[in-house]
Order: structure tokens, then sequence, then C-alpha cells
């Protein structure tokens, strides 16, 4: 029997649905199989951040509906053995699921794959509570924002509320030359107000709009700090005890002058 | 404040790095957020703290009030316990 991990944010724009494709690809890189749901009914990306768009024949809303059966809606991703789709309906509105019948397609699911990971969409209405209906952990994305922090804080409570505890947290697209230079909260910051535990921070990376660009998650790119730390992310999940990137070394000249000046 | 950031400091226009601005703001805006809480969880809280204080002092139960006021940078608890009689012997547990 698998697992269910829902991941959230509460404010949309914080790279909730790059964060889910690539940390369900980085799982299907270390050889378990995963299937990803896009719980955004009415607003589908997850399909085009994985670059299976043209592949859709049947969705979430399809299945809750038994128009077709489970097998059918999944779509396998041929780059990544191991890594499927259900994709959401674009045409349909959030109040065409409920949350029983998501807690039952989880369910299903799990049955056949190790980790089902549910991309939600933004906001805590309907859409969240169904793509929250059926998980067993929840994985919380924000950015060293004021807004981001403050909407996380509002769903970590939401998701206590609702029997998911100790979520963790994904703190995405820091900047570690602004930390450094006291205009970006650090991660210190972020743990001590919110109060949950750390999954992994990634940092901004211009790759990652040049992958979603293409299609592809960056996870497998061997040069990108983004993808090593969505990397570890996946480990971390498996429970692996995965240290913190050091996001300074990045090979700037600056900073290795900082380093041997021991300013670093 | 490690020397880097002094130098980096004297070197940016913007003067004082906004991080500390944002995590002040982020902390006032939480403490406004949370401090929002139901009237349900206000009862349990009025019910507990009602058995705590009964342990040292009768408390006139109906007069009890309890709110939280938010002012602009603090949110209190404030309550208001009228007291019919303190005990003369009071058995507390060591610490």
């Amino acid at each position: 029997m698998g697992e269910t991990i829902v991941i959230t944010s509460g404010k949309g724009g914080v790279g909730k649905t790059t964060a889910t494709a690539n940390i369900g690809a980085g799982l299907a890189l270390l050889g378990h199989k995963v299937a990803l749901v896009d719980a955004d009914i009415g607003l589908r990306n997850l399909d085009v951040v994985l670059g299976l768009e043209n592949r859709i024949v049947y969705d979430l809303v399809d299945v809750a509906h038994g128009h077709c059966r489970l097998k059918q809606a999944l779509i396998r991703d041929k780059r990544f053995e191991g890594l499927y789709l259900l994709p959401a309906a674009q045409t349909k509105d959030k109040t065409a699921v409920n949350p029983e019948q998501m807690r039952e397609i989880c369910q299903e699911l799990k049955k056949e794959f190790d980790y089902v990971i549910v991309d939600c969409p933004a906001g805590i209405e309907q859409g969240f509570r169904n793509a929250i209906a059926g998980a067993d952990r929840a994985i919380v994305v924000t950015t060293p924002e004021v807004a981001a922090v403050r909407d996380a804080d509002r769903v970590i409570g939401l998701l206590e509320a609702a029997g998911l505890n100790e979520p963790k947290l994904v703190i995405n697209r820091l900047r570690p030359k602004m930390v450094r230079q006291g205009d970006m909260m650090d991660i210190e910051d972020i743990l001590d107000i919110l109060a949950v535990d750390l999954l992994g921070v990634v940092p901004e990376d211009e790759r990652i709009i040049v992958s979603t660009n293409r299609g592809e998650p960056i996870v497998q790119e061997r040069n990108s700090l983004a993808a090593e730390a969505f990397r570890n992310i996946s480990r971390r999940i498996l429970g692996e005890p995965v240290p913190l990137l050091d996001l300074e070394s990045n090979g700037n000249l600056l900073v290795r002058l900082r380093k041997m000046l021991g300013l670093g | 404040m490690d020397l880097w950031q002094i130098v980096n400091r004297l070197l940016s226009r913007s003067g004082a790095g906004s991080k500390e601005i944002a995590r002040e703001r982020l902390r006032l805006i939480l403490v406004h957020d949370r401090a929002s809480v139901s009237p349900e969880l206000l009862e349990h809280l009025k019910r507990d703290l009602l058995q705590v204080i009964s342990r040292y002092m009768e408390v006139e139960e109906r007069g009890l009030e309890i709110e939280l006021a938010s002012q602009e940078d603090t949110v209190a608890l404030v309550a208001s316990i009228p007291i019919r009689r303190v005990k003369r012997a009071v058995k507390v547990a060591p610490v």
C-alpha cells in the first residue's frame, strides 16, 4: 500500500506545480512507482509542466463520475520509468468532484503506486478541501516573501485542523545573494515563524523556466542547484537524512573569494 | 552582523536590508491572523482558566469575561475574573 502526499501552499505562484512535477519525477528516478494527481480542476497546469498536455484523453472528473476506468485516465510519462499523471479536467469547475470521491481515487491509486502526489490548487476553498481529502501527509511550499509565508501559516493551521499533522516545508526560490545582503528572509527566519520542519530549500534558478518552457522536469539535470535540491527533497521523503545544499558553492568568484577571506 | 554584511550595507543604496522589515511585518501580521480564534476555542480556554484559578481562589463564574484585545502591534488576552474568596491554604505541587 502506497502513501498519498498533498503539495499545497495557499498562495498561488510559489512553484507548487513545478515542485510537484520535480518531486514526483525525482521519486520515480529513485525507482518508485509514482502517480501525480492534478487536483486543480478548471485550471490544469501539471500536464503542461510535464509536457504531457497532448496525451490527455480522460481526466480526474471522468474517473470520479465513472466515465472511464482509473487506468484509462492515467498517462504514462515515457521519460521517467514508473511516473504517471492523472490530469485535472479543464472545462469543469471545482464542484465537479467532492472530497469523498477524491478519497476513493487516492485509495485506489495507493494500491498500485508507492507514492500518490496531489498538486493542490491555490486557495483554501473547496479545491483545497478536495485535494487534501485523501492525503496521508502534506508538504507546504512557500517563498521567502511576507504574503507567501502568511498564507503558508494559514494553510498549516487548516491542514492540522484536518488531521494532517506536522506538514513539512519547502522554501522555494531562495536567492542566497539577497539573503546575504539582508534583503531576503532566510531559512531560519521562516522556520522560526512557522514552527514546522524543513523538507528542503530550492534556490532560484533560471533553468527552471527553460525546463518549464520545454515541458521537462529539471530534476535529472546535472548542473542545476535547483535540480539537486529537488533530488534531495525526494530522498528526504523516502526518509534518508540528506544534509541541506550549500547554496553558496555555485562557483561564483566573489563567493569563493569571501570564503578564502573567511567571511563566508 | 559580520564584516561582510556591514560592508554590504554601506555599499547598498537602500540603507538597511529590507529583510528585517519583512520579518517584523510578517510577525505582526501573524499575531493578528492567529488571534482571530473561534468562539468555541475561547469557551474552552475559559473553562480551563476557571479550573486552574479555582485551585487558588473562589471565583464568580458568571462574571467572568475573556477576550483578545488587538492593538497596533500586540494582541493581549484580557480576562476579568471576579473573585469571591481567596483560599487560606493552597496545596501547591512542587515545581
